[in-house]
């Protein structure tokens, strides 16, 4: 019986290494959003610089990204030219101006251009709370339906759009001509 | 040819360490004396083509050999020289060798100090160095060979090393973590070889105590350049930050320091045997985990080398093999039969299992909290982390639970004890300590603070113990100076590392206790009032490195009018790789530390975001950790360890040795 006692790490060992051996497969960096295939969740919030107030109707209809950004949020500084060559060859984004003060967000619009269609003002970050959001900058892809596709977490660059959202976007397109399986 | 030199080289040695795991041990069985004795030449030649190996990259780094696929993405022209050296280590492929020439050296060591070591002990021990090398080797060759030319088609020009690592920390920061690392094999090795040849007595304890020490100062060490580049490097002024890599170092750190008190234990009392070597087998399997967590991709973090899962699977194999080899052969020969030797409640014995306890569930703490977002996953239950509150929360109240039974393990006697005599020896230091403590937050923070009371509470009592130990261990000496002589180094040793101990716990809780952070919007000519220091912003102008530009603000620090220090910080942008770099400035004092560091420019450049910090006592978290591994060096000196090899050698030695 003592022996038997004697094997306990190894029994330990050995479902730590089952833990391992699956955790080869996943990937962490994937951050799933809980709403992927859900529609957007539904919100009225004010236009960013307009005189007016938002809601999912209002930006449903078209393939579209939505892009979650804020002027405290370094990495938007980086990925804004690139959204702003997007944004002129046609891709509509709207942008979720997240708990950020409106007065700076219209200043670096100003100064750095205007890739949206509109900012939705998200100053208490529920729509970001309701999204699911980590942290700025990130961009979801959404259909005609308005139903939520993908979602990136992190800087969108020439290398993100080429290789992950161009497809899906284009996918989605293809959907969206066909009648759509949504 | 260099590059294709070192690849041959490292060849060599996988042979010869093949030879080594092989060999010797099987010589040990049948009783070959000769092929027992190979041991220690296989050992010393592993050591000398690895170092051929690895002299060879460092030779392709320096001379900027970019047909090299390794120096081309991780090292640039522009670079100094020494930051070329220690980017031979700041990558996968190159710090694997660098893991396998210490792994090497260590091994070597053995061979060569351990001549006195009976020779079926020795050979088995350098047998199963060399069969962990032969995996690390194995492992290095196929999977991330450092060698690999990009033919044809050399590169212009290389990548550049990621800047977080262009640092003179990150040049010595890796080689002593690994020291420590790796060091924990040979204790591994002796633990093996005792069971296999079942005699796990106290001469075992004692060979393998001043190795596990060394390891385990060199891991303090490195695990402090660590926090200390951290905090200076990474520009937010964080020195621990319970990131899965820095907890892959801490783990075996943990487990290591309730090894070699349980070592102690089995040397001196024979007790805690198979206590020990689980613990040893415990220590090298964290350090082998870590190796496997940061390499293979499974957790995500900031410092993580780019994931890839051929080399999770190869090093989950190895880890495979060598934990659950070495716990199954633990099940099989560890004596399962409670030795008689008894000890009493009140006693040495039961301090340092608390100790073991404490340190156990910390290390287990640790590894459930790191492993913890892998498990959710792999259950299927979401994606979760734990952060630094789960880790703080359950890492925080374990060592203040063991730092009042620390403060009397000095002056406790083995196997029995009296309370009453604790309370006649220690009450005066603990009620010093209880005083100092509930004074120090009033006078110097001005008014009450419970965790900085306790901290110091704690720390004074830890202090005040050990000098109350000193006077009793030389009250029978003729004079001080002689009683102090007569002290053994080991006693030297274990009283600076617990001092160390306590002034790092007086820094960590008066740091995040006390320290001031201020994030201002500041332009050139602006004054900002921060802890009773003024910022003068003075100017602001573009700097040109050797491989990067930056934007460099100039501060002037004044305290009552008087300048204290003139503070650059930088924002560095390196030019290869276009990465932004925050160089935080830091004005360094053994109370204080000030710390600038520059976030975003604002208005167009005109202003910036400025971060400006007060950080009092950070210092004595790194000087703590400096006296713990001074401590564990010093007990290399005591004469114990070499009286115990003459001894050793009487008996067995044969014509060389009495000669």
């Amino acid at each position: 019986m003592k022996r038997l006692r004697l094997f306990l790490p190894l029994g330990l060992f050995l479902v730590l290494s089952g833990f391992l051996l699956v955790g080869l497969r996943l990937d962490p960096q994937a951050l799933p959003s809980a709403l992927i295939d859900k529609p957007l969740p539904t919100f009225a919030l004010p236009a960013l610089g307009q005189d007016r107030v938002v809601d999912q109707a209002a930006v449903t209809g078209e393939v579209s990204l939505f892009n979650v950004w804020a002027t405290w949020c370094a990495s938007c500084r980086v990925e804004h030219p690139f959204l702003t060559r997007l944004a002129d060859a046609g891709v509509p984004i709207y942008g979720i101006n997240y708990k950020d003060e409106d007065a700076e967000a219209l200043r670096w619009l100003d100064e750095l251009g205007d890739p949206y269609r509109v900012s939705i003002v998200d100053a208490e970050g529920s729509l970001g709370l309701d999204l699911g959001v980590y942290g700025a900058p990130e961009t979801y892809v959404v259909d005609t339906a308005g139903v939520i596709r993908y979602r990136h977490v992190g800087v969108v660059d020439e290398r993100v759009w080429a290789d992950i959202l161009e497809p899906i976007v284009n996918e989605l397109k293809r959907e969206q001509l066909a009648g759509g399986p949504l | 040819m260099i590059p294709e030199f070192g690849h041959f080289a490292l060849i060599l040695s996988l042979g010869l360490a093949l030879l080594l795991s092989i060999v010797p041990l099987l010589g040990s069985f049948r009783g070959d004396q000769k092929a027992m004795a190979m041991a220690p030449s296989l050992a010393i030649g592993q050591f000398v083509f690895v170092g051929i190996a690895f002299g060879c990259l460092v030779w392709s780094f320096i001379a900027d050999d970019f047909s090299v696929a390794l120096v081309a993405n991780n090292s640039n022209s522009l670079m100094p020289a020494a930051l070329k050296f220690a980017a031979t280590w700041g990558n996968h492929e190159g710090s694997m060798v660098l893991w396998i020439l210490f792994l090497s050296g260590w091994t070597a060591a053995v061979a060569v100090f351990s001549t006195a070591l009976p020779l079926v002990l020795l050979s088995r021990v350098l047998s199963v160095l060399g069969f962990v090398a032969v995996g690390f080797l194995l492992f290095s060759l196929l999977t991330s060979n450092p060698f690999e030319r990009l033919l044809p088609g050399v590169p212009q020009d290389g990548a550049d090393l990621n800047p977080l690592l262009q640092d003179p920390g990150m040049i010595i920061h890796p080689p002593l973590l690994y020291m420590g690392y790796v060091g924990f094999s040979v204790a591994f090795a002796f633990a093996i070889a005792a069971l296999m040849g079942g005699r796990l007595d106290a001469s075992w304890a004692r060979w393998s105590r001043p190795w596990t020490n060394a390891a385990w100062a060199f891991l303090s060490i490195g695990i402090m350049l660590g926090s200390w580049w951290a905090y200076y490097e990474l520009g937010w002024g964080g020195w621990w930050f319970w990131d899965p890599v820095e907890n892959a170092s801490f783990m075996p750190w943990l487990a290591g320091t309730a090894l070699i008190h349980s070592l102690a234990v089995t040397e001196k009392r024979g007790l805690f045997r198979s206590w020990t070597v689980l613990l040893a087998i415990f220590a090298f399997s964290l350090s082998l985990l870590g190796t496997f967590l940061v390499r293979s991709g499974v957790l995500t973090s900031v410092h993580a080398f780019a994931a890839d899962p051929a080399r999770g699977v190869f090093i989950l194999a190895f880890l495979g093999i060598v934990v659950g080899g070495s716990l199954t052969l633990y099940a099989l020969r560890a004596p399962a039969v409670q030795s008689r030797i008894g000890f009493e409640w009140i006693s040495r014995e039961s301090l340092l299992l608390l100790n073991n306890v404490v340190f156990l569930v910390a290390t287990l703490t640790v590894l459930f909290g790191t492993l913890f977002p892998l498990i959710t996953d792999a259950l299927q239950l979401g994606k979760y982390s734990v952060g630094p509150p789960y880790f703080n929360a359950v890492f925080l109240p374990l060592m203040a639970l063991l730092i009042p039974f620390m403060g009397v393990g000095p002056t406790s006697r083995w196997k029995r004890d009296a309370t009453r005599r604790w309370v006649q020896e220690l009450a005066a230091p603990a009620i010093a300590a209880l005083v100092i403590g509930l004074v120090f937050p009033f006078v110097y923070g001005g008014e009450f603070n419970l965790w900085v009371m306790l901290a110091v509470i704690l720390a004074g009592w830890l202090a005040l113990a050990m000098l109350r130990d000193f006077a009793i261990r030389v009250r029978n000496a003729a004079s001080l100076g002689a009683g102090l002589r007569r002290l053994p180094a080991s006693y030297w040793g274990m009283q600076a590392a617990h001092l160390g101990f306590a002034i790092t716990v007086v820094g960590v809780v008066l740091v995040s206790q006390y320290a001031v952070e201020r994030d201002l919007k500041m332009s050139p000519g602006d004054v900002e009032e921060v802890a009773g220091y003024s910022f003068a912003f003075n100017s602001l102008e573009p700097v040109q490195g050797p491989n990067y530009v930056a934007d460099g603000a100039n501060f002037t620090v004044l305290r009552d009018g008087k300048p204290v220090a003139v503070l650059q910080p930088q924002k560095r942008r390196y030019l290869a790789s276009g990465q932004i770099m925050t160089e935080a400035a830091i004005d360094a004092g053994a109370f204080r530390d000030i710390f600038i560091a520059m976030g975003e420019p604002l208005e167009n450049g005109r202003a910036w975001a400025i971060r400006l910090h007060y950080k009092p006592f950070v210092r004595w978290i790194w000087a703590g950790a400096i006296a713990m591994a001074l401590g564990g060096f010093l007990t290399l000196a005591d004469r114990r360890y070499r009286r115990a090899r003459q001894s050793v050698t009487a008996p067995t030695g044969g014509g060389l040795e009495a000669a």
